[in-house]
């Protein structure tokens, strides 16, 4: 029999309010095995966990139950308190009782009748529990960014600075990302390009890091420190090592109609391509759904002028294999594309854009050479509405949209709104909001100075309708501080649409065993106190693909995930988590289920010899795990049909035992 | 076709490639027919029995018997292929060991179909266009074959042999009309109440005589849970009828996704308990949520739950029941 010790944690009044956690520690103190029973304000505090140890050393504890927060917060702290009584960490137990009974009840009578039930499965298991003991694995010394806009830069430089070695992997044909489609940011209004570019030279020029472009994650294997990742090197049809960039075939190619989407197909290119001047790595692309010679093999003029001979129209796919010791999602976003608004006329109106093809439109290398025109006509536009928070800000119910803020939309606006203003003074911009949110150095101060110095009109209201009428767009909208209904003849009209993860980062997530949220934002172990890490051990978050951010909190997040996979690719080892799986060879049938799915390929067969009856042998084909292998995820011990897989620390008799006590009541 | 059979068993057997054979003998009444291996040629030409009793599928004794010294020759109707694939696919059978006939099959006929039809006393039987000729010790008797062809039988998933080393007779085609999810269908249909009294109901009469689980093709575990004092279940089971029928319901999720819809369960049950409903259910579902598989058809396929691929359907898509 265990001798077990309980603890109720006040958590100060986050449990305590709402548990009695007196009458907790007083049923909980009459459960078998249970030798002591006391409740504290704050277990984790320095003076909670002397009180656990006193217990521990005065009445011969061999199993501690703690009835307190999750598990994620403070098993360690408790774990680790425990073992310097010389108690195996894995002999403790936390009974949550915050997260899943104080935080979500409101009655005091129904949440400690839960507080009790709680507890009582964790003493059940504690019976059951055996020590177990971690083993190490070693680390590959090297990490994975994937995604190669400004956050994946940003965290590939730092880590390499570290002394590391770090791969990029960019499913553009080159690294940039939206940044490089930026015209200026605020507040400060230095050039995107100007700031950018120098930071993608020293990605190309970092020994440490290697850019895999125009290339895709297509499989992740392992585990933290040991993951297996499968690259694949999308075909581009022109062979990286020899392709100068010299850009004459990008001049030559016949193919002339291929929409561009860097700029945000605003103007043409050729079928193959730079994306743009200052690419990284300057290397061209062929897009093999415009390129004549790869459709009907009538062509050739690429190949035909590079000098260098660097056209390969049999070039195929390529997976490459790469090991790593920690991956950084970096997938960034996409702004929201605003077909389904046709209040707004959006897919009617050449003149009516999103605020990223306005970046474009107004920048020195875009299609309009920074000169500012409509899209219709070319003509230079005298009035401009701006309309804030399109698909941002909805409703739960409203599918068209998101429910969360984008965040840096507001800033933006100020931005293109004092550009066009400055530099086009016979302008009339009007932008249309619901807040103007300025939060951040010197922001507040750069909004005001568009409303204040360059006479942008702000009105608060929603823009109700944009129909166009002789080469004008007709603005219906109500000012809600006035209460009037308003016409605007306008030129153009900016849609500041809602920034969206990134398309591939579901996939991606899924791939990493990430978790997201349901906006398909990656989901951090901590939303305050661990916003680089995913709940996945090794796999770090930077960027957007987290959740709406401008630069400056990008590049500082960006750091920030590096700082984490530096500390994990400093150390040597790692301890491995001791709650694996194991065969009982006696039961085991050797249908391969459990090898099946397994994620981290720890299982193998061997054919072993077994006593049979009579003095005979048998020989049986029986499953084995690697320890070392072992995430101890528990999906063999599900898919074992006759139950000889089982899982160290969560055993089907352990939860069994939980189900039982907790059915009890 | 017994002649053939007979014949082709004696022939593997003096040749020496195989030294024992997998069939049917007779039991007290020719249509209490039961497996049987046979080691000589004597007792081949005794007791070898192949007719239109022959239900029990061959397969699962493989498990024991490929594993032993020598090769064995087995015949296989056509469900029973599924069966031994499904046992190749689990290592569960050594296929070097075995050499696998393949033999034609329409359905087989369903003796207490024949009693309630008033047929008794019945010491032969004989198909021909559909119909079935009976001997009994009262004369001949003729009995449209539908009429008492056992219901597995009636809703046939597939006449064609997916599986062996030689065929007598044609290789035959998988039923592409089958019907056999209609009952499914209608209990999906019931309330959560109705379907839950329907099964309350059948399961009730359950004797725990465990035939179901030992004739299973699918159940072959070196020791089943329900046997293992360790495993927490095996006792839980007896605590009261209720427990009881959820033996049912466990046997069903452990070979979901490996049931190759045989029908033995169903067949060998002495309370006539419609066990196979409970496997088509999942069957169904798989069907439904993965994409077609049929468990057995392919010994390299994988299996939709013990696979995952990234567009697999999202729990919450699947549903749960109707309430």
């Amino acid at each position: 029999m265990q001798r077990i010790g309980v603890f109720i944690c006040h958590c100060g009044t986050n449990i305590a309010a709402t548990v009695d956690v007196k009458a907790v520690a007083e049923a909980l103190s009459h459960e078998p095995g249970v030798v002591f029973s006391t409740d504290y304000q704050y277990m984790c505090s320095e003076s909670g966990q002397t009180l656990m140890r006193e217990a521990i050393r005065e009445h011969k504890l061999t199993g501690v139950v703690v009835c307190s927060c999750s598990p994620r917060m403070h098993e360690a702290t408790f774990r680790k308190a425990a073992e310097k009584e010389g108690l195996n960490p894995y002999m403790v137990e936390i009974a949550n009782i915050r997260e899943q009974v104080s935080w979500i009840h409101k009655d005091m009578k129904e949440a400690t009748e839960k507080a009790v039930i709680l507890g009582r499965a964790a003493i059940a298991k504690v019976h059951l529990n055996k020590p177990l003991k971690a083993g190490e694995s070693p680390v590959t010394k090297r990490a994975l960014v994937i995604g190669g806009g400004i956050a994946g830069i940003q965290t590939a430089l730092d880590i390499a600075e570290a002394g590391f070695e770090v791969d990029i992997v960019e499913k553009e044909p080159t690294i940039g990302g939206k940044m490089a489609q930026i015209d200026k940011t605020f507040p400060t209004l230095d050039c995107a390009a100007y700031i950018l570019t120098p930071k993608m030279v020293d990605v190309a020029q970092n020994e440490k890091i290697k850019i895999f472009s125009y290339s895709e994650v297509e499989a992740v294997k392992g585990f933290v420190g040991n993951f297996k990742v499968s690259i694949r090197k999308k075909a581009r049809y022109v062979i990286e090592d020899k392709c100068t960039g010299c850009g004459l075939c990008t001049e030559k190619c016949p193919q002339k109609k291929v929409p561009n989407p860097f700029n945000m197909n605003l103007d043409t290119r050729r079928a193959i391509y730079i994306p743009f001047a200052q690419a990284v790595p300057k290397v061209a692309a062929i897009d093999a759904d415009y390129c004549t010679m790869l459709k009907t093999g009538k062509c050739g003029v690429c190949s035909k002028i590079c000098a260098a001979g660097a056209i390969d129209y049999q070039q195929k796919d390529e997976i490459v294999e790469r090991e790593y010791g920690a991956i950084v999602a970096a997938t960034g976003f996409n702004p929201l594309k605003p077909d389904k608004y046709n209040e707004y006329g959006y897919s009617t109106c050449p003149d009516v854009v999103t605020s990223l093809e306005l970046e474009r439109l107004m920048n020195a290398a875009g299609p309009t050479a920074g000169t500012l025109l409509r899209p219709s006509d070319k003509t230079h536009p005298h009035t401009l509405v701006f309309v804030q928070c399109v698909g941002s800000r909805c409703d739960a119910e409203n599918e068209k949209g998101k429910p969360y803020c984008s965040k840096i939309c507001c800033m933006y606006t100020a931005k293109h709104a004092m550009l066009i203003r400055e530099k086009y003074p016979d302008t009339e911009v009007y932008v249309f909001y619901i807040d103007v949110r300025t939060p951040g150095k010197n922001f507040d101060e750069f909004y005001r100075r568009a409303v204040e110095q360059y006479g942008v009109h702000y009105i608060k209201g929603q823009v109700g309708k944009v129909v166009e009428e002789n080469g004008k767009l007709k603005v219906q909208a109500s000012d809600l501080l006035s209460g009037e209904q308003l016409h605007i003849d306008a030129d153009m009209v900016v849609l500041a649409t809602a920034v969206e993860p990134d398309k591939s980062a579901r996939g991606i997530a899924t791939m990493l065993t990430a978790s997201m949220d349901t906006n398909d934002f990656f989901t951090e172990a901590h939303a305050k106190l661990r916003p680089v890490e995913s709940p996945t051990a090794g796999i770090f978050l930077s960027g957007v693909c987290q959740g709406p951010k401008d630069i400056p909190e990008t590049v500082s997040q960006a750091s920030a995930a590096a700082a984490k996979v530096i500390g994990l690719l400093a150390k040597d080892k790692l301890t491995c988590n001791p709650c694996v799986a194991n065969s009982d060879e006696m039961l085991c049938n050797g249908c391969s289920s459990c090898e099946k799915v397994c994620p981290y390929g720890a299982i193998t067969y061997s054919d072993k010899e077994f006593r049979g009856p009579n003095r005979t042998t048998l020989i049986r084909r029986v499953a084995s795990v690697n320890e070392a292998v072992c995430q101890g995820c528990g999906a063999c011990t599900v898919a074992c049909p006759s139950g000889a897989m089982d899982l160290k620390g969560f055993s089907n008799r352990q939860i069994m035992a939980e189900v039982d006590a907790i059915c009890k009541m | 076709m017994q002649k053939m059979m007979e014949k082709r068993a004696l022939e593997l057997l003096g040749d020496g490639t195989v030294n024992r054979v997998l069939g049917w003998s007779a039991g007290d009444f020719i249509y209490d027919v039961t497996p049987a291996v046979f080691k000589t040629a004597e007792e081949v030409q005794d007791k070898f029995l192949y007719n239109d009793f022959c239900g029990a599928n061959l397969s699962k004794y493989l498990v024991k018997e490929s594993r032993k010294e020598g090769k064995i020759l087995v015949f296989l109707k056509p469900c029973d292929t599924y069966s031994f694939n499904q046992l190749i696919a689990e290592h569960r059978i050594i296929r070097e060991n075995i050499y696998a006939i393949g033999v034609e099959c329409f359905g087989k006929a369903d003796e207490e179909k024949l009693r309630a039809k008033g047929i008794t006393g019945i010491t032969g039987i004989e198909m021909k266009d559909g119909t079935y000729t009976v001997h009994t010790v009262y004369g001949d008797e003729t009995v449209k074959a539908y009429e008492v062809m056992a219901d597995r039988c009636l809703s046939c998933k597939s006449k064609k042999h997916v599986a062996y080393d030689e065929l007598l007779g044609s290789e035959g085609e998988v039923v592409e009309d089958c019907n056999r999810f209609d009952m499914v269908e209608k209990l999906e249909a019931m309330t959560p109440d109705e379907r839950y009294e329907f099964w309350r109901g059948e399961l009730s009469r359950c004797i725990r005589c465990n035939a179901c689980r030992n004739i299973c093709p699918a159940c072959t575990c070196e020791q089943c849970v329900f046997d293992n004092p360790n495993s927490g279940v095996s006792q839980k089971a007896a605590v009261n009828s209720f427990e009881e029928n959820m033996f049912h319901i466990i046997r069903a999720f452990h070979v979901a996704g490996r049931c190759t819809d045989c029908g033995e369960c169903s067949r060998v049950c002495p309370q006539h308990i419609p066990l196979h409903l409970l496997n088509r259910k999942f069957i169904k579902d798989v069907n439904t949520f993965y994409g077609e598989y049929q468990a057995g058809e392919n010994p390299e396929a994988k299996p939709p739950l013990g696979k995952y691929e990234k567009n697999d359907i999202e729990p919450g898509e699947a549903g749960g029941a109707k309430a």
